[in-house]
């Protein structure tokens, strides 16, 4: 559907992207995922042919477009960060798109009455854009772009305007209503859950640079560096040292007199003695009662005190200090099964295939 | 303070009898204004958008020279106006001094800086989002640009009113380039003048009058535009 070769982009020669290849299968939901700066909205700014990359090319169904390619351009529909919304009602909002393509009458008011009732705003038709919430507000911006059938929906930050209370509701609600009719999505965010969520395939972008193009569970099994390990969600351990190499697992000195047994990421290579970067994510940890035999395939435990414990929502992230600083995260009835509290031990488990490597910068 | 009141009474009572000379210079004195808020309005709004959305050298001198015009005294504008129109000046072939032409002239010169001036702070207040957002949902440059110069409205809206309150109440250059010719250039605030000068106070009062309540008639319909009164529109 849309594909991106060697695009460069510069403001005061300060180079903000710099992609060699990313493409968008059609039907497909990719998301590009990184921090704020990383060049992600510039990048879809180009994508959307409202800027021209300094260099590179982009094309459509196989064929090159550039800025000023209308046809091209309404091929495509995009949601932006924050909703905003032209003057007048709903109904004006929604028929934006539709009046710029000369669709008129019958067939106008049609799609556009469909259109508001998949966002159920069909209450809210006739009402000012002006007396709407910031979640009334997105959704109408969603079905402004909806009602255009575009070949590629954009959606730049879908959540991130959203309060805490309205964003759980309405990333459902993206959800169904993206995969409902089967069209290629690019979402732009700095939320892994809206990433992990939406996505059939993730781009984690760093300065300017896509540094890992993946499935969500590949992401999570796999992570191509520290950054990606990092930002879609993993903990980094301290430092580490190669003690023993059998591929592709690798026995790292982390901690005090401690070691971990860990699984090198594709494509890396790690001698004997090497510093290393470690990682794992929290939820892989298993906790166990500390008397409690070892009847796990986890090569890794080790007997822990429980620091702190904190509510994340319907879930408990317990630190554990001693031999080694973890994070593990368990249900709050797991937690109170376990009779976890500040100062008590637990037995944390973590399989090697859960932590992973990498080469030490 | 008894000749105040009294002066009152009798400017009441000119009103309330549709004094013929009161009513011809009024119709006067808004085809006069009338004509130059439009012709400011198609001047001074387009030099506004552009000067807001478009980036060229010495953008912001033309900035500087817009703001400038809010200071240009209108006597000044009325020297100018009658040196350019004057039987030696270089536009005396149109034989427009000392008619209400020559009066639109010089009322537009004062209304074009204003309303290019507020259209310009209007247009740039816009959010650049807008159009961004217009283009992203397959909009044309013109469209786009239409959907901004919407969001603008309510500047917009100033812009007119700011013009018209430019020249409904100045005296000097309509004097300068009118004459003040009784049923050809006399405008209210000429009259005013004159009628004040004679000692015909209870006439200037019923100029001032009617002077005021022009000028809040057409303010208070402007402003129910502007505050949205007529109702929301739909694209089409």
């Amino acid at each position: 559907m849309l594909r991106v070769e060697a695009i460069r982009r510069s403001y005061g020669g300060h180079q903000v992207v710099d992609v060699q290849e990313l493409e968008v299968a059609s039907g497909e939901v990719l998301a590009v995922l990184g921090p704020n700066g990383a060049g992600k909205s510039t990048l879809l700014r180009l994508l959307l042919l409202l800027e021209q990359p300094d260099s590179g090319r982009i094309l459509l169904g196989g064929h090159e477009v550039r800025r000023g390619d209308l046809a091209a351009r309404r091929r495509m529909a995009a949601v932006f960060q924050r909703p905003f919304l032209f003057a007048g009602t709903v109904r004006d909002n929604v028929a934006f798109g539709l009046a710029a393509r000369g669709v008129r009458g019958a067939e106008r008011e049609r799609r556009v009455a469909e259109a508001i009732a998949a966002v159920d705003l069909g209450d809210f038709a006739g009402a000012s854009v002006a007396r709407l919430s910031g979640g009334e507000a997105q959704r109408v911006a969603l079905a402004r772009a909806l009602v255009l059938s575009p070949d590629l929906l954009a959606l730049d930050e879908p959540t991130s305007s959203l309060d805490v209370s309205v964003r759980r509701r309405f990333r459902q609600d993206l959800e169904r209503l993206v995969r409902a009719r089967g069209r290629s999505v690019i979402v732009v965010t700095h939320d892994p859950a809206d990433a992990f969520l939406l996505a059939d395939r993730i781009a984690v972008m760093e300065a300017g640079r896509i540094v890992q193009q993946a499935t969500p569970a590949e992401l999570v099994l796999a992570p191509a560096t520290p950054f990606v390990a990092e930002f879609s969600g993993a903990e980094l351990l301290l430092d580490g040292v190669a003690l023993e190499v059998d591929p592709p697992l690798v026995r790292v000195a982390v901690g005090r007199e401690l070691s971990l047994w860990a699984t090198a990421a594709p494509g890396t290579a790690v001698s004997h003695g090497q510093r290393v970067h470690v990682a794992y994510r929290p939820e892989h940890v298993t906790l166990a009662r500390a008397d409690a035999a070892a009847d796990t395939s986890a090569m890794n435990r080790v007997l822990l005190e429980v620091a702190a414990l904190a509510p994340a929502g319907s879930l408990v992230r317990v630190r554990l200090t001693g031999s080694i600083e973890l994070v593990a995260l368990v249900t709050s009835r797991s937690a109170a099964a376990l009779g976890l509290a500040p100062g008590g031990r637990v037995l944390a488990q973590l399989k090697a295939s859960a932590v992973h490597i990498y080469r030490a910068e | 303070m008894d000749l105040f009141v009294e002066t009152f009474r009798e400017a009441l009572r000119l009103l309330v009898g549709a004094d013929p000379y009161l009513w011809q210079v009024v119709v006067l004195s808004l085809r006069v204004s009338g004509s130059a808020v439009l012709v400011g309005l198609l001047v001074g709004l387009p030099i506004g958008v552009v000067v807001a959305l478009a980036r060229f050298p010495g953008r912001r001198l033309a900035i500087a020279l817009i703001h400038t015009g809010f200071a240009l005294p209108p006597v000044v504008v009325g020297l100018f106006v009658y040196l350019m129109l004057s039987r030696s000046g270089p536009a005396g072939g149109l034989e427009l001094l000392f008619t209400p032409g020559a009066m639109i002239v010089a009322q537009a010169l004062l209304a074009a800086p204003y309303v290019a001036g507020i259209t310009l702070a209007a247009v740039q207040a816009v959010p650049p989002d807008v159009r961004l957002q217009a283009a992203a949902l397959g909009a044309g440059r013109v469209r786009s640009l239409w959907a901004h110069l919407r969001e603008a409205r309510l500047g917009l809206i100033a812009a007119v009113v700011a013009g018209f309150g430019a020249v409904i109440s100045e005296v000097g250059a309509v004097m300068l380039v009118g004459g003040n010719i009784l049923g050809e250039t006399r405008v209210m605030t000429t009259a005013i003048v004159l009628e004040t000068r004679r000692g015909n106070y209870a006439t200037a009062m019923a100029m001032g009058l009617l002077l005021l309540g022009l000028a809040f008639v057409v303010n208070l319909l402007l402003t129910r535009a502007q505050q949205g009164r007529l109702g929301p529109r739909s694209w089409s």
